[in-house]
């Protein structure tokens, strides 16, 4: 049976979510993949070795096509047994739309799916990752399920070329245009990618003092990632935001700085091989996560460690 | 314009909550109150409102028939609330709670609607995006920045690298982030007339739903199990002697990364 992948291009490349996606997309049946871009042999070859039979490619134009994306989801997905998305913006714009077109409950925040006794099960954590739910899908087939970040490793299988199939942009009442794209520029390695994170939080105090968190990364050749409040209040852009909205982040070493642990924040790092934690707050609830806590004031503690490195890194 | 604003009523976030051992729901305490993100929601129906003289009808699921949450929205300046206030309505997913709202928003009639991007408690984030298709019209989701002139809506949508400005005829749904812009805090004389003002609330029944399409027996997902996830091994806590960094460093230097 097949088994759908939604998959937004990002710079002319599969987003990372699809990709990894279709690692079970593959386990549970045959993929194919719904391709929201302009597309490219790279962009459908890259699809083709992760798993993706087939390609069903829209392109947008200057749309913002999630209206678009869902009618003519809604039309080829009747015989499936699943539609799998991500968290990015437009996966979830398509899967709710295309759930409420197909009258179909979404499984949200999805960690894994499976079936069981004939019926779709979705497993998801709640409240900050300290339980784990598993929810029965009581709906008939295809199931919509949206998945966290980084659910499954992406692998290659070796697969060829997969058959793209054009897909016409259908006629919608809720047509939404893009004027403009603006990208903020960005420094140092990719948060999500990167081996060491430092992220900050409200107990850095202002966006001046929030540089203490930058230079301490940019020593230890880390990323930058901050807390919802922090991003919230403009220190910092969103896309460095460590989280539930944000990006979810697994490398072998994060250091929480000024940071109390906030369920929403926890849900995005909690998987990293090693958790530092510095916070004044001894009940502060990031240090049930750590590795290693230092009840302790950050404008003390990142100096010192700051200053430390300097003197290695002259040594 | 008419603005619809969202809003959900949630236990605050800092009292603890507890599962439901037999049907795995969360078990709210009486004590709701408005949902923080939908603060942004407000202020910005609030701002449109005033800028357009139109008005802001708030609109809430409320199954326990709690109203503290709507009063503060109401105290912000808000000008009505309709609830669907029913126990019918307990265990609604996501997809049921778009059905309903969609109905008691058409109902009512509305240039625009207004949603959070996610609730705090239940975080689905696709609820507007449902609403959007049950009522035909534009989902302008993600939004730092909205104006609404002539007609149309215009947005600066979030993307992982910055922002796109995105335009759509109304009427349409928008999710706003937190952060769009700073809400207000309701004055005393706010909170006065917030008793003061119209509540309207419907039942389940009343939108032409009955008994099996609402709550848990009309929505598609069930809950079949809660289980602790192990918890990490319990680390090192230490208090800072003024040598604690000296610690994170032997951490650094046996992960190796440096």
């Amino acid at each position: 049976m097949k088994v759908w992948v939604f998959c937004e291009e990002r710079h002319g490349a599969p987003s990372p979510t699809a990709l990894e996606l279709l690692t079970k997309a593959r386990e549970l049946g045959e993929p194919s993949v719904f391709y929201v871009g302009e597309g490219g042999d790279g962009a459908f070859t890259a699809l083709g070795a992760h798993g993706a039979v087939e390609v069903h490619r829209l392109d947008p134009g200057d749309r913002l096509p999630a209206a678009e994306a869902a009618a003519a989801l809604a039309d080829r997905v009747g015989d499936a047994r699943a539609v799998l998305f991500g968290m990015g913006n437009l996966d979830r714009d398509v899967a709710g739309r295309l759930a409420a077109r197909l009258d179909r409950p979404v499984a949200a925040n999805a960690l894994d799916l499976f079936v069981e006794d004939g019926a779709h099960a979705v497993a998801t954590e709640i409240l900050g990752g300290t339980l784990r739910v598993v929810k029965r899908i009581a709906a008939d087939d295809p199931a919509i399920v949206v998945f966290r970040p980084k659910a499954f490793p992406a692998e290659e299988t070796g697969g060829g070329m997969p058959e793209v199939v054009e897909v016409p942009l259908p006629e919608t009442d809720a047509v939404m245009r893009v004027l403009e794209r603006h990208e903020e520029p960005r420094e140092g390695p990719d948060l999500e990618a990167a081996e060491v994170v430092v992220s900050g939080g409200r107990g850095l105090g202002d966006a001046e003092r929030f540089r203490l968190v930058e230079e301490l990364a940019d020593l230890l050749g880390g990323a930058v990632g901050a807390t919802r409040a922090v991003v919230d209040a403009g220190w910092v852009p969103y896309a460095l935001q460590v989280g539930q909205t944000g990006k979810t982040v697994k490398p072998k070493v994060y250091i929480a700085a000024g940071i109390s642990g906030a369920m929403q924040h926890l849900v995005g790092m909690k998987d990293s091989s090693i958790i530092v934690a510095i916070n004044k707050d001894p009940d502060a609830p990031i240090f049930s996560v750590a590795d290693l806590g230092i009840v302790g004031d950050v404008h003390q503690v990142l100096p010192k460690l700051i200053e430390a490195l300097r003197s290695r890194g002259e040594g | 314009m008419k603005i619809a604003v969202c809003a959900k009523q949630i236990p605050d976030p800092a009292t603890p909550y507890d599962l439901d051992p037999d049907h795995h729901w969360v078990v709210r305490p009486d004590d709701q109150v408005l949902d923080d993100t939908d603060r942004y929601g407000v202020e910005i129906g609030l701002q449109l409102a005033e800028a357009s003289e139109g008005t802001v009808t708030l609109f809430s699921m409320s199954p326990a028939g709690t109203l503290q949450g709507i009063r503060q929205a109401l105290a912000m300046g808000a000008d009505k609330a309709v609830v669907i206030s029913d126990p019918a309505l307990k265990g609604s997913d996501a997809a049921v709670t778009a059905k309903v709202l969609a109905a008691a928003i058409e109902r009512e009639g509305y240039d625009l609607v207004i949603a959070g991007t996610e609730s705090t408690d239940g975080y689905t984030g696709v609820v507007p995006q449902m609403l959007a298709e049950h009522l035909g019209v534009p989902s302008l989701t993600f939004a730092k920045h909205v104006e609404a002139a002539d007609g149309t809506l215009r947005i600066h949508r979030q993307t992982p690298e910055g922002y796109d400005v995105v335009e759509a005829a109304l009427p349409a749904v928008v999710t706003v982030t937190a952060g769009v812009v700073e809400p207000r805090y309701p004055t005393f004389k706010g909170i006065m007339q917030a008793k003061q003002k119209p509540v309207e609330e419907l039942s389940a029944a009343d939108l032409g739903f009955g008994a099996d399409d609402v709550g848990a027996a009309g929505s598609g997902t069930v809950v079949e199990g809660v289980t602790p996830v192990p918890a990490r091994q319990a680390g090192e806590i230490v208090e800072d002697d003024g040598e604690a960094y000296l610690k994170i460093l032997e951490i650094l230097e046996r992960a190796k990364v440096i």
